[in-house]
């Protein structure tokens, strides 16, 4: 072997053993890096009410009630196999929409319903001018298949 | 004289260098005109990010060659560790100052699309997080590399470091696609994209004149750091005589 086709060698080997220590402390991560819980997630293991966390998923179309106080609105959540309602009290942000992607930050409720304290819209990897949007759009991409 | 020996294949570098930086400069500053007065002025405005969504144009080609920088570092280290070529390691170096301030530039289109869309400046979601630490790696490699020539390294050290940060590569690519991030999945895939065709045309413009800029930048930088290199042997050989 010379020296030069070792050095490469050890360059290699070098990469795949960090390769895989990565791998490994990814897979290690998988449940705790995600951003946000979708409902699906929590079926039957609901975080503690005294836990910060989010949930994420879908806007339900239709499920938008807003309240007469004109600050608190109450929506569902889903991500196409569960649903979790969500009662807000604030400023949504401008996406906030029927049918689009958000995010809640904010605590579970014994019953399995969440009390957020701010929102975030989500949005989806499409872009298209006006004109294009109408009923063909839509957001899918936070349900799971 | 090993400094004689490193110099000796440098010059043919530069004789190539010297004419290609103006060249690369001036078609990189016309493809970024172009491209950005096309973004700005002739494509719609998205259906419902309104005219934010214009920020694309700058905030891709950023996090393309944020990240491209150091796929640069890392090739350019291997090469230096491999074939002890002179020339990859002052190529390593160059690129690193702009490729952390395209991470950096990343960074803070994405914040400011980030305020308006989203409605937050800032999440700890997997992508932003991933980009932000490849920009403290960046800084990182940096401080090593200029510690490195201070004391007379071989430049061993900063070439191992440039590979190591690699991994972060991947991992900036498929955070989105791992985990539940606040940022959207990838919208440009090898042959097909989700964002318009009317709205993605300034794109390529932007990001091929973007490289161009990035290219003549590590020119220069190399020319500069061969320039003091060889200002420096020159000073020892006087101070020797």
């Amino acid at each position: 072997m010379t020296p030069k086709s070792q050095r490469m060698t050890l360059v290699l080997l070098g990469l795949v053993a960090l390769a895989a220590a990565a791998l490994l402390a990814l897979s290690g991560l998988r449940g705790q890096a995600a951003f946000f819980y979708a409902p699906s997630d929590v079926r039957g293991a609901l975080p503690a009410p005294d836990r910060a966390v989010r949930l994420g998923g879908m806007v339900e179309r239709g499920s938008v009630r807003r309240a007469g106080d004109g600050v608190s609105i109450a929506f569902t959540v889903t991500d196409g196999q569960a649903t979790t309602p969500v009662r807000f009290s604030g400023i949504a942000p401008d996406l906030f929409r029927e049918g689009s992607g958000v995010v809640a930050e904010g605590h579970f409720n014994p019953d399995g319903s969440f009390s957020a304290t701010n929102l975030l819209a989500k949005h989806d990897e499409k872009y298209m001018p006006p004109q294009m949007a109408g009923k063909m759009h839509e957001t899918r991409t936070l349900e799971k298949q | 004289m090993p400094t004689l020996h490193a110099l000796a294949n440098p010059a043919r570098f530069l004789r190539i260098a010297r004419p290609l930086t103006p060249w690369l400069w001036w078609l990189g500053v016309a493809l970024v005109a172009f491209g950005g007065w096309a973004g700005l002025t002739q494509t719609p405005p998205d259906y419902l990010q309104g005219e934010t969504v214009r920020i694309l144009y700058v905030h891709v080609p950023a996090a393309w060659l944020g990240m491209g920088g150091w796929s640069a570092i890392a090739i350019a280290s291997t090469a230096f560790l491999v074939w002890r070529h002179p020339l990859a390691e002052v190529a390593a170096r160059a690129a690193a100052v702009p490729g952390a301030t395209f991470a950096a530039l990343c960074l803070v289109t994405g914040a400011i699309w980030g305020r308006p869309t989203w409605g937050t400046w800032w999440q700890w979601d997997g992508r932003l997080t991933s980009m932000l630490l490849l920009f403290f790696v960046y800084l990182g490699y940096i401080a090593l590399s200029n510690a490195d020539r201070e004391r007379g390294g071989d430049g061993r050290v900063p070439a191992i470091y440039g590979i190591a940060g690699t991994v972060l590569l991947p991992i900036i690519r498929y955070s989105v696609v791992w985990w539940n991030t606040l940022h959207q999945g990838p919208s440009i895939g090898l042959t097909s994209s989700t964002i318009d065709r009317s709205l993605l045309w300034p794109l390529p413009f932007m990001l091929l004149g973007f490289s161009c800029l990035f290219g003549a930048i590590v020119l220069m930088r190399m020319r500069a750091i061969l320039a003091a290199a060889k200002a420096e042997a020159r000073l020892r050989r006087r101070a020797l005589a």
